[in-house]
């Protein structure tokens, strides 16, 4: 059964069981493999993408929870915050292997959209859910303080 | 010997596409005959300068965060003088061609750091020479710099692009003149990354990233304990859901493990989410086999055993047995590190196409030529019909030099009769791994009336990686006891070390630093335990325990000691490099401050992959609510000459914190030979709250040959973090994790 998808400005038709977990439906059905699996049950934010406009684990949410709704993944994330964050991120080289780093700048998007100026109890709240083996985290931190200060 | 070469467009076809004008390459002597070389002397490394000055080189190393592909790209780049935005990076696929491929042991910089120099350099002779002939000038008063050659004289200027024809006419020259040192642009500077620009955008093609058309989708059911068979099969309800296409039986997998897939049952679908549901409707048999009976908990009981009895003897100075008869204090304490998974934010995936009786395969692999010998093997092709693309890796961590997931990918598109990935899930990844051993470690010392240790005896107990290579091997390699063991540095005049036998009964692998992670464990917190019962400064004992700065040659004491594959004239065991750096990062976490209530320093030091790490940790623990935490980490590399600075602080932050986490959380343990850890939630990584909010690294400026970079910070961690935790609170912990049993980070006194 086909359901309407509206994903980083358009709109696609999908054929999947509505209880697929939006995650695969992105990297399979429409082939957007920028959000990650990482643990299918929503503790390592890998697969974090915006749903109108809040941050959502994909991996947990079926698909027919999102119908209607405005999805943003990493391919299509803009705005002075997403742009402000990847300069941030490359100026500071946060990533190293960089797989859950679309989960990272996703959740941290949504951190500054929520508290322009976190401090850094903000950013254990809003990053805590973001696993990163590589152990980034000092300079995610960063990162994100230095985007802060460039948003203004 | 590496020999330099010109390339013809067949060699280097389809790699660097639309070949370049001007193509050098390096004929390399094939890898170990266990890599299943075939090809002898053909031409790999390739370096392609095109009519438009664009260059593109491959790289033969894998990238998986280390930033690899940066730093093979500098050094060419360097020597050959080229403008870093006309460079690009292309993988090369897995090939004997390519030499050594296995990018494990922290040692792709170190293995090629002379050889690519060579290239670059080779290019910049003949562009040079290239200008000088075509204006009829002497070649010495040609300048080559910044991707073009200058003749300064008569103010002409040509780049490279307009002279890769002619460069490419001429012959390379044998002994290339190599820039000095203080001529590098590009080694040694903190290069941005080339891979992070696409990262920060969703791009970049990891290993589960990978589409063709018609590709399907699969995961597997594998057996609950390791060779356990599978007796009978029901995959009715599997089929009946909607997008399942088939299923595939795998094979039971017998001893030795190797590189084969586990066996099971595959399911392949439409997509992913099909195929996991179709998984959860199998309903399979599973027989007991030889390990229904492992328990970790009564293995550890048994290892324990083993290692309050004498063992075999590795490594004997003087008379320790003797001299802690006589000692006038005796100290012993016995360690233990569980099982631990790799865990890299990437579960494995594969993807594979059969073309007849060709498979070309894509996927995240550390070793792609064990991946195509692997592939070979289970699917009874020549080795030649086999092509192995190496993706990004998303983490790797040694799991990945483990192909048996691209095995499995051939072996179901085979049966499938289309492309198929297949997908590992997070409880795959815990269960499935090749497994950090296990460990249990007891330790002797005897102390002089005045605090000084005259006897040290090291007892290590742990089933081998050997096991998963050789049936039946339960004894500890020279190649493990000489990572933290059997190289231990200190001027102790009785030394012994001894190793038992241990039987491994989950497939057992490395993991990033490998037997150091549990070696330099015990021997560094065993440190701060004679410290502490000599009454002295851990910093202070530790220096002297080290001892004054000379050259360490275990080999001289029954050792057999290869030195992590390098000379001992070129990588001494350097004891005045391991206390410099001990001293470093004493001084950078000023060591010996008044510390607030409840917190404490603690200090550790290793050398291993012929690089020496000191790390100093802070910890604070909070009475009331037992809560402990990690303000502060200071840690400091001396990694000899080091091509990219700034992703070898990446590396230091990374993989501190990284030997850290382990130490808190990690535990892998089985019951009824079935592991216990699921997901994330049972098998804990370190939080963003839970980093320290200090962590301050340095890399000391060398001049030494190259070190490893990617492995050397974890081993000096976790005993940092336990002496910091005893200064803290007083309690030792010598079990690992520090916290157990999904404990909130609270630690009981």
């Amino acid at each position: 059964m086909a359901t309407t998808l509206y994903v980083n400005g358009a709109h696609h038709q999908v054929d999947a069981d509505p209880e697929t977990p939006l995650l695969w439906v992105l990297r399979d059905h429409l082939g957007l493999t920028g959000t990650k699996y990482g643990c299918g049950v929503a503790q390592c934010g890998a697969c974090t993408v915006h749903v109108d406009g809040s941050p959502r684990r994909s991996c947990v949410t079926p698909l027919r929870r999102v119908e209607g709704a405005a999805v943003t993944t990493i391919e299509g994330a803009e705005g002075r915050i997403a742009e402000a964050l990847r300069a941030a991120w490359i100026d500071l080289q946060v990533p190293q292997c960089g797989f859950c780093q679309a989960g990272q700048l996703m959740s941290a998007v949504a951190l500054l959209k929520a508290v322009p100026k976190p401090d850094d109890a903000d950013i254990d709240r809003g990053m805590n859910g973001n696993l990163c083996r590589c152990a980034t985290y000092t300079r995610i931190r960063a990162a994100i303080h230095q985007a802060a200060r460039a948003v203004k | 010997m590496t020999d330099i070469t010109h390339v013809s467009r067949r060699e280097a076809l389809g790699l660097l596409g639309a070949l370049g004008a001007f193509t050098l390459g390096v004929r390399l002597r094939p890898a170990a005959a266990a890599e299943g070389a075939a090809a002898g002397g053909e031409v790999a490394l390739f370096v392609s300068i095109r009519p438009d000055g664009r260059t593109l080189l491959t790289s033969h190393r894998s990238e998986m965060g280390q930033h690899v592909w940066t730093a093979m790209a500098q050094i060419i780049a360097d020597e050959l003088e080229a403008d870093w935005a006309q460079v690009e990076v292309v993988q090369a696929p897995g090939d004997a061609k390519y030499g050594d491929q296995n990018t494990d042991g922290s040692r792709s910089v170190r293995r090629n750091l002379d050889r690519l120099r060579r290239v670059g350099a080779a290019m910049r002779a003949m562009l040079r020479q290239a200008a000088a002939t075509r204006w009829g000038v002497d070649v010495e008063a040609c300048v080559a710099k910044n991707h073009a050659v200058a003749h300064p004289k008569s103010k002409r200027r040509l780049g490279y692009g307009e002279l890769a024809e002619e460069a490419a006419k001429l012959t390379v020259p044998a002994e290339p003149a190599l820039k000095a040192r203080a001529e590098w642009r590009y080694i040694g500077k903190p290069v941005a990354s080339v891979t992070v620009p696409t990262v920060v955008r969703g791009g970049g093609s990891y290993g589960a990233d990978v589409r063709l058309p018609g590709m399907l989708y699969a995961v597997v059911a594998r057996p609950p304990r390791l060779y356990a068979p599978l007796r009978g099969v029901d995959d009715g309800a599997a089929k009946a859901v909607p997008g399942v296409v088939r299923t595939v039986r795998l094979p039971t997998l017998e001893a030795p493990p190797r590189f084969a897939a586990v066996g099971g049952v595959a399911v392949v679908a439409r997509d992913t989410w099909a195929a996991l549901r179709g998984r959860d409707a199998l309903k399979l048999d599973w027989g007991p086999g030889p390990n229904a009976e492992y328990d970790s908990a009564r293995f550890l009981e048994a290892m324990q055993k083993t290692a309050a009895e004498p063992g075999t003897v590795r490594r004997s100075r003087g008379d320790a047995e003797g001299a802690l008869k006589v000692a006038a204090k005796q100290v012993e304490a016995e360690y233990h590190v569980p099982h631990l998974a790799h865990a890299s934010m990437e579960p494995p995936a594969a993807v594979a196409r059969w073309s007849g009786d060709r498979v070309e395969c894509w996927a995240c692999v550390q070793a792609p030529q064990s991946a195509r010998k692997a592939v070979a093997e289970a699917c009874g092709v020549p080795l030649d019909r086999v092509t192995i693309n190496v993706t990004w890796l998303g983490g790797g961590f040694g799991r990945k030099s483990k192909p048996d997931f691209v095995v499995e990918a051939a072996r179901v598109a085979r049966a499938a009769g289309a492309p198929v990935k297949v997908q590992w899930t997070r409880e795959d990844d815990l269960h499935h791994d090749y497994f950090h051993t296990v460990s249990v470690q007891r330790l002797t010392g005897g102390l002089a009336a005045d605090g000084r240790c005259v006897a040290w005896r090291h007892r290590t107990v742990f089933p081998p990686i050997g096991s998963t290579f050789t049936a039946g091997n339960t004894t500890p390699s020279w190649g493990e006891l000489r990572m933290g063991c059997t190289d231990v540095p200190f001027a102790v005049p009785n030394l012994r070390v001894e190793s038992g036998e241990a039987k491994a009964h989950v497939r057992i692998g490395w993991l990033r630093s490998v037997a150091n992670i549990y070696h330099a464990f015990a021997v560094q917190s065993f440190a701060a335990e004679l410290a502490a019962a000599a009454n002295r400064d851990p910093k202070d004992y530790l220096l002297e325990l080290i001892g004054p700065p000379r050259h360490v040659d275990p080999r001289g004491e029954g050792a057999e000691y290869d030195n992590y594959g390098d000379s001992l004239d070129e990588y001494p065991i350097d004891t005045g490099r391991l206390a410099a750096v001990v001293k470093q990062a004493a001084s950078r976490a000023r060591w010996g401050r008044a510390l607030p209530p409840g917190h404490g320093l603690g200090i550790a030091a290793h050398r291993s992959f012929l690089s020496y790490v000191a790390t100093v940790v802070e910890v604070a623990w909070d009475s009331a609510t037992k809560r402990l935490s990690i303000p502060g980490v200071w840690s400091v590399m001396d990694a000899g000459t080091v091509v990219n600075p700034g992703s070898a602080r990446s590396q230091l932050e990374g993989g501190t914190l990284f030997g850290l986490s382990n130490a808190l959380y990690g535990a892998i343990t089985a019951r009824r030979g079935v592991v216990q850890q699921r997901n994330f939630p049972d098998f804990r990584l370190m939080r963003m709250d839970e980093a320290p909010r200090v962590v301050e690294v340095h890399v000391v400026e060398s001049d030494a040959p190259p070190g490893g970079v990617g492995e050397p910070p974890t081993p000096p961690a976790a005993p940092a973090l336990c002496n910091a935790i005893f200064a803290a609170t007083g309690k030792r912990v010598r079990h690992l994790p520090v916290f157990r049993d999904g404990n909130p980070n609270r630690l009981e006194v």
